[in-house]
């Protein structure tokens, strides 16, 4: 067998099989899709019954609102007590003073934190009932209200694509999710390659193995073994917490959400628009935004940042394991090579709002942050006009990890020879020219 | 013929020479000794021979070729500073370093298997390294040297850290490998096993041949001329005889018998001193002293020091 392969392999092989490998693969899908489910949870199904008394010292809003299946309104106009309220049967006290129309404002006061649909319930019914009471105070018709409440909805469209709406912002919120993805794992495992090379230095073994390999065989097949860990464990996480979380969600829901999405679908707009409350309307405007993206682009394109981006750091990660003797010396190193993807990563939530600033557009193509920084571009995709703009930061990128490859390996394969000496970077310096 | 050639092989680190036109040879099947103090350039040139480095200059062969990169798999490397990795099982880690070397997964297997039986560790096939002690790792680092048969064995301080029954396997091993036809050099700073079993050797200091040739040899053209003679009678009465044309080195006394040893002096023989020494005591013994390489070595460089300083102005 090829002798990068044997080394690929046991790169690969003795990590995956690690405990700590495998604890944080289960584990990372479970706390992700534990939070995700807990928020939902919390944010939607509340099943027990909410009855709510109403102490309206307004004397204006008394059986003015409409009870729902779970949520039922009691009036009174006396004062209940804290210690009254906490013995009743009553989940929530709600307080509506007697300038509420002048001053809006209202108390709600819980036993047990009500859920946010619960909250915004309540909101609507008070909202309504005060809209209605100012109406009549004014002397203005409903019907005329009506239509006087506006919700003003401005179309933003490029001039060379009028067929869709623009929705670019929304777009690099999904790019900035994969930009996040590749900033982790590059650290997480570009990390990892240092400490398998100073594992090496520091057991003495790499004499073995240099006296039987190249030393930038065992470079590259230490960062490309562990390149595949990283990418094994990303393959794990999402298929596992995609299934937790349908999991969760048919344990959690009775009827999950999908399928009215794709009932909306097949309605008229007319129908849509009316029948959608605001929760289902933004699960619709996720999947509209979600077709959007080009996602075999995108994901391939992913693919190649994350494996192009780590290559790039990790080679330059392997060159500070071998040029040091202990964890301690790799600070110094260490942070000017982290500096780079995480001023990426700032510009990349700089790229959310504005994707095609000058400045996103060059840092999309200089190979130190553009692994980081593209993936928000992509997901608004490119026109024929600025596609050059990809193939560059392509381009780029792949020179950029042979560079750092070849300036590593010349470091690499002098430093893991050199015991005791502390390297500065005077040292590296020498290195690089006599290497 | 020479298994393997050292040609003129030079070497420098940023201005400092570590090898000056290094050049010998190392015959076929023989135990050779690569001798020098710390810092010589004893390992530098053995990386040179690994391939680990390259040479500035000059020419290296095995069995008449230009050293190339699968000549690698036909040398066995014993590192002066080796290690293993600490989390990995013992048999994995074996067959996979068998495995860099060239050889087969099952070949790797069955050889290490009973290389394994062979040492009586086989207990340890799947334990984690980090688990065994200095000297059982040590075990395993020669058995991973050897076990891809290589023609060419390079033992860099192999006996440190072993026990003394642990040091006379592995010499019997070294023996062994040689006889089946394999060339060894050994380098270390342990002369007492380098008179047991090199053949022949070189003493690098300061990056040049100081000293070169067959073991024996050495210690013949070292020879310092002086006889250990053991005997029964007067001390006084030999030391006496003794007054010229010989030297008395030392004296001890030892169970009732004087042991002495005497350099001879203005070309007298071995018979001179016998005939003098008969006429004053009962000589029950008498031995020509070789040097030890210990000695040779030591002489060896500090003969080279005079002579430096004596060029220095």
């Amino acid at each position: 067998m090829n002798k990068t392969l044997l080394i690929i392999k046991r790169e690969y092989l003795s990590r995956v099989r690690k405990k700590s490998f495998i604890i944080m693969t289960i584990l990372g899908p479970i706390l992700i899709a534990g939070f995700i489910s807990l928020a939902i949870y919390l944010g939607l199904s509340d099943d027990s019954i909410q009855n709510i008394v109403v102490i309206d010292q307004s004397k204006m809003v008394t059986n003015d609102f409409e009870d729902s299946d779970k949520i039922k309104f009691f009036y009174t106009n006396k004062n209940l007590s804290d210690s009254a309220f906490e013995n009743s049967a009553y989940n929530l006290m709600m307080i509506v003073n007697e300038h509420i129309v002048e001053n809006n404002k209202a108390v709600l006061y819980y036993k047990k934190y009500p859920s946010i649909s619960v909250q915004s319930y309540i909101n609507d019914q008070l909202n309504n009932s005060l809209e209605k009471i100012k109406l009549k105070m004014h002397d203005i018709d409903s019907k005329v209200y009506l239509d006087i409440r506006t919700a003003i909805n401005i179309g933003v469209f490029d001039i060379k694509d009028v067929e869709e709406e623009s929705r670019k912002t929304e777009l690099a919120g999904v790019g900035f999710f994969f930009a996040i993805i590749i900033y982790m794992f590059i650290l997480l495992y570009a990390v990892q390659v240092m400490r398998g090379v100073m594992e090496e230095k520091t057991t003495r073994i790499v004499e073995v193995l240099v006296s039987s390999v190249k030393p930038f065989q065992l470079m590259m097949g230490k960062i490309v073994g562990i390149a595949m860990v990283g990418l094994t464990q990303f393959l794990l996480w999402i298929v596992l917490t995609f299934a937790l979380i349908t999991a969760f969600q048919s344990m959690i829901f009775t009827d999950p959400l999908a399928p009215e999405i794709i009932a909306q679908q097949q309605m008229t707009p007319e129908l849509q628009q009316e029948l959608l409350t605001p929760q289902q309307s933004s699960a619709g405007e996720m999947l509209d935004l979600l077709d959007r993206i080009n996602f075999p682009l995108m994901i391939g394109m992913f693919l190649f940042y994350f494996l192009g981006g780590f290559l790039l750091y990790s080679a330059l990660f392997a060159a500070v394991g071998a040029a040091v003797d202990s964890e301690s010396e790799t600070q110094q190193f260490v942070m000017p090579l982290t500096i780079p993807l995480v001023f990426g990563f700032i510009i990349g939530e700089f790229a959310i709002l504005n994707p095609d600033g000058a400045s996103v557009v060059w840092f999309s193509i200089i190979p130190f942050t553009s692994p980081v920084v593209m993936m928000i571009r992509l997901a608004n995709g490119f026109t024929p006009d600025t596609v050059w703009q990809l193939y560059l930061s392509i381009a780029l990128l792949i020179a950029g990890f042979v560079f750092t490859t070849w300036i590593a390996s010349k470091i690499y394969r002098i430093g893991i020879l050199m015991y005791g000496n502390k390297v500065n970077y005077k040292e590296l310096w020498k290195w690089l020219r006599h290497g | 013929m020479d298994k393997l050639t050292i040609e003129r092989v030079s070497k420098g680190f940023y201005k400092h020479n570590a090898l000056t036109e290094v050049s010998f040879g190392v015959k076929e099947k023989s135990i050779f000794g690569l001798l020098g103090p710390n810092g010589a350039g004893k390992t530098t040139l053995i990386r040179i021979i690994n391939q680990i480095i390259s040479a500035d200059n000059g020419e290296i062969r095995l069995s008449g070729e230009l050293l190339r990169p699968n000549h690698i798999e036909k040398i066995g490397y014993l590192p002066e500073e080796r290690g293993l990795y600490k989390k990995m099982k013992v048999g994995e880690q074996a067959i996979y370093l068998a495995q860099l070397k060239g050889m087969s997964k099952a070949d790797a297997i069955q050889q290490l298997k009973s290389w394994f039986i062979k040492f009586d560790i086989i207990d340890w096939w799947d334990k984690k390294v980090e688990e065994l002690s200095k000297g059982m790792a040590q075990k395993i680092q020669f058995i991973i040297t050897v076990v891809h048969e290589p023609d060419l064995l390079i033992l860099d301080e192999p006996f440190s850290g072993f026990d003394p029954i642990n040091t006379n396997l592995i010499k019997k091993e070294i023996l062994a490998l040689r006889d089946r036809g394999a060339t060894v050099i050994l380098s270390t700073h342990n002369m007492g096993s380098v008179e047991e079993i090199c053949d022949e050797i070189v003493l690098i200091d300061q990056s040049e041949i100081i000293l070169e040739g067959k073991v024996d040899e050495l210690r013949t053209r070292f020879k310092p001329h002086e006889y250990e003679i053991t005997f029964n009678g007067s001390i006084l009465g030999f030391t006496n005889a003794m007054w010229t044309n010989f030297e008395l080195v030392d004296k001890a006394k030892q169970n009732g018998t004087i042991k002495a040893r005497v350099k001879l002096l203005n070309d007298k023989t071995l018979n001179d001193l016998l005939k003098i020494a008969i006429a004053h005591v009962d000589v029950l013994e008498v031995k020509e002293v070789l040097p030890s390489m210990n000695d040779i070595f030591i002489s060896a460089i500090e003969e080279k020091k005079h002579k430096k300083e004596a060029i220095k102005p």
